[in-house]
């Protein structure tokens, strides 16, 4: 059963609306675990217009790369967290606003 | 169906930016997770929905929540100058951003109504996997490698707290 007949724009404007939201996370929020959430929302909004245009046009391309995306935001998580721990460590806090040794 | 996991998917993920608290944020990003799952499951995409809540509901998210554990974040505190003038500015930027996108689409729609008829062949796993260990094995083999570096480095990044701490 092949459900529904949604346009494949609903799915774009969908992942566009989600990608916008996790723009305003990141320009919005101190706390740089969230800002890291956020970038996860970026990246899967992205994936949802992937798998969009890969099932609209029955082209196995556009999932491939959304594992790839996967595998990367995967290390992206494990290296972007260890070095919010790293930062803890030596100013304590994750308020990106505090942490500003690269200000000249 | 597409209709109730959009509206949650959006409201999820206004919820996981909005909240003071981290590890609420964490909890309505998991429950962001699924609604993708449930939206990838509209495109007949079966494996990316699997892989979907195994990686991120499972493997990042459990990290995630470990992290903001380990390291004790209660609320953000809305302090500093300008934070007023920072959150507007950012969500009408967002605003902004959904506009420009969207005037895009509808401007030039892709007039694609139904999804392919072969969508439900390319989303099992089995399509999936002879793909992967075909066209896209030198790619496979590369994620493997950066697999690999992002271990090492963040071994190392958490090994010399134990030494200097």
């Amino acid at each position: 059963m092949l459900p529904t007949s949604i346009p494949l724009d609903y799915y774009l404007i969908l992942s566009a609306v989600l990608f916008a939201i996790g723009v305003v996370g990141v320009v919005t929020r101190r706390n740089a675990i969230i800002i890291f959430m956020s970038i996860e929302l970026m990246l899967n909004a992205v994936n949802l217009s992937m798998v969009a245009f890969s099932a609209f046009s029955g082209d196995i391309a556009g999932q491939m790369f959304v594992f790839f995306i996967m595998a990367v935001a995967a290390a992206e998580a494990a290296v972007g967290l260890a070095i919010v721990l790293a930062l803890f460590r030596n100013k304590q806090t994750v308020y990106v606003d505090e942490i500003n040794i690269m200000k000249w | 169906m597409f209709a109730v996991f959009a509206i949650g998917a959006v409201a999820t993920a206004a919820f996981t930016i909005t909240r003071k608290n981290p590890v609420a944020s964490a909890m309505s990003l998991v429950a962001h997770f699924f609604m993708l799952t449930g939206l990838y499951l509209t495109l007949q995409a079966q494996f990316v929905a699997a892989v979907q809540v195994l990686v991120y509901a499972g493997a990042i998210m459990v990290l995630v929540v470990f992290v903001i554990m380990l390291l004790n974040v209660g609320k953000e505190s809305t302090s500093l100058n300008r934070r007023g003038l920072q959150t507007t500015l950012g969500a009408l930027m967002g605003v902004l951003l959904v506009v420009l996108i969207s005037t895009v689409i509808i401007a030039r729609p892709t007039g694609r109504m139904d999804l392919s008829p072969k969508a439900l062949e390319i989303g099992t796993a089995e399509a999936i996997g002879q793909s992967l260990f075909t066209t896209y094995l030198f790619p496979f083999e590369a994620v493997s490698l950066l697999l690999l570096a992002a271990l090492i480095g963040s071994v190392i990044l958490a090994k010399r707290h134990i030494q200097e701490g």
